[in-house]
């Protein structure tokens, strides 16, 4: 198996895993562990995608990108899932259509 | 031989990631995700995005997880899940073999590019990217910093019923 074959099963097993993570967790903060595991997959195919175009330059410097906005949203959404914590008592996503007020 | 081992066990952790009931397990395994791409990525060639997928997305990623679950905590949630495992695990397989189906006849296609440096491609060629990315981390780090910064006067606090519930009943007692 060549590596961008490898990469290629690891770009689809982590969209995948991701998907499945995002249809089925209820902590907010897991949920941001599979949004955090799809951001990957996005960086990971881009790299890919210019290594197996021979543009790889281009492709690093998407997925340079890619892992810089999968950063800020990570930071966002942590203290994001700290205040509701702090302003609602817990992190359980179905518990929130119960809110008042 | 050795990247498909690698892919394999990447896709293990990201599995146990989401499985692991405690969240710093889960924490632990996306840094284990994060440090098995920066290996699949300089075997791509890619070494400069493989330091930065190493340091940011194994190192600092993982610290913020950590400190964000250590002020969270991390109380258990039932496990009833939003979807349906069964109905999840059928789309997921639904979107797996749409992806397979339209993506196969695309591999192979590509004609390869001209190949420019690293440096040059992202300082000037994707300058307005570079600009965008400091822009988009100051804005970040000042959001983060104004949420959680210490109120002025104490927040109204906006409870779930079987929270309420429950401090009613502590307060009676």
């Amino acid at each position: 198996m060549t590596i961008e074959m490898a990469s290629l099963v690891g770009v689809l097993g982590l969209f995948l895993i991701a998907l499945y993570g995002l249809l089925t967790v209820r902590n907010l903060l897991k949920i941001v562990v599979a949004m955090q595991i799809l951001l990957k997959a996005a960086a990971l195919a881009l790299v890919m995608a210019g290594a197996a175009s021979g543009q790889l330059s281009l492709g690093q410097s998407l997925g340079v990108t890619v892992i810089i906005v999968d950063t800020v949203t990570a930071v966002i959404a942590l203290a994001l899932a700290v205040k509701v914590r702090q302003r609602c008592g817990t992190l359980d996503v179905r518990a929130f259509s119960s809110q008042r007020g | 031989m050795l990247y498909a081992l690698v892919a394999v066990v990447m896709l293990f952790c990201g599995i146990q990631a989401i499985r692991a009931v405690n969240l710093m397990h889960a924490a632990l395994w996306l840094a284990c995700v994060s440090a098995l791409m920066a290996a699949l990525l300089y075997g791509l060639g890619a070494q400069a995005v493989a330091v930065i997928e190493l340091s940011v997305g194994a190192g600092l990623v993982t610290v913020l997880f950590v400190f964000a679950i250590s002020m969270a905590g991390d109380a258990p949630i039932p496990e009833r899940p939003v979807v349906p495992k069964l109905v999840a695990l059928t789309m997921v397989g639904g979107f797996a073999a749409l992806i397979v189906l339209f993506s196969l006849p695309l591999l192979g296609n590509g004609s390869p590019g001209l190949e420019s440096a690293f440096a040059d491609v992202f300082w000037h060629e994707r300058s307005a990217d570079a600009i965008a990315q400091v822009v988009l981390i100051f804005t970040g780090a000042l959001t983060v910093l104004g949420w959680l910064a210490e109120p002025h006067s104490k927040p109204k606090r906006v409870f779930t019923a079987e929270t309420e519930a429950a401090l009613r009943k502590e307060q009676r007692l």
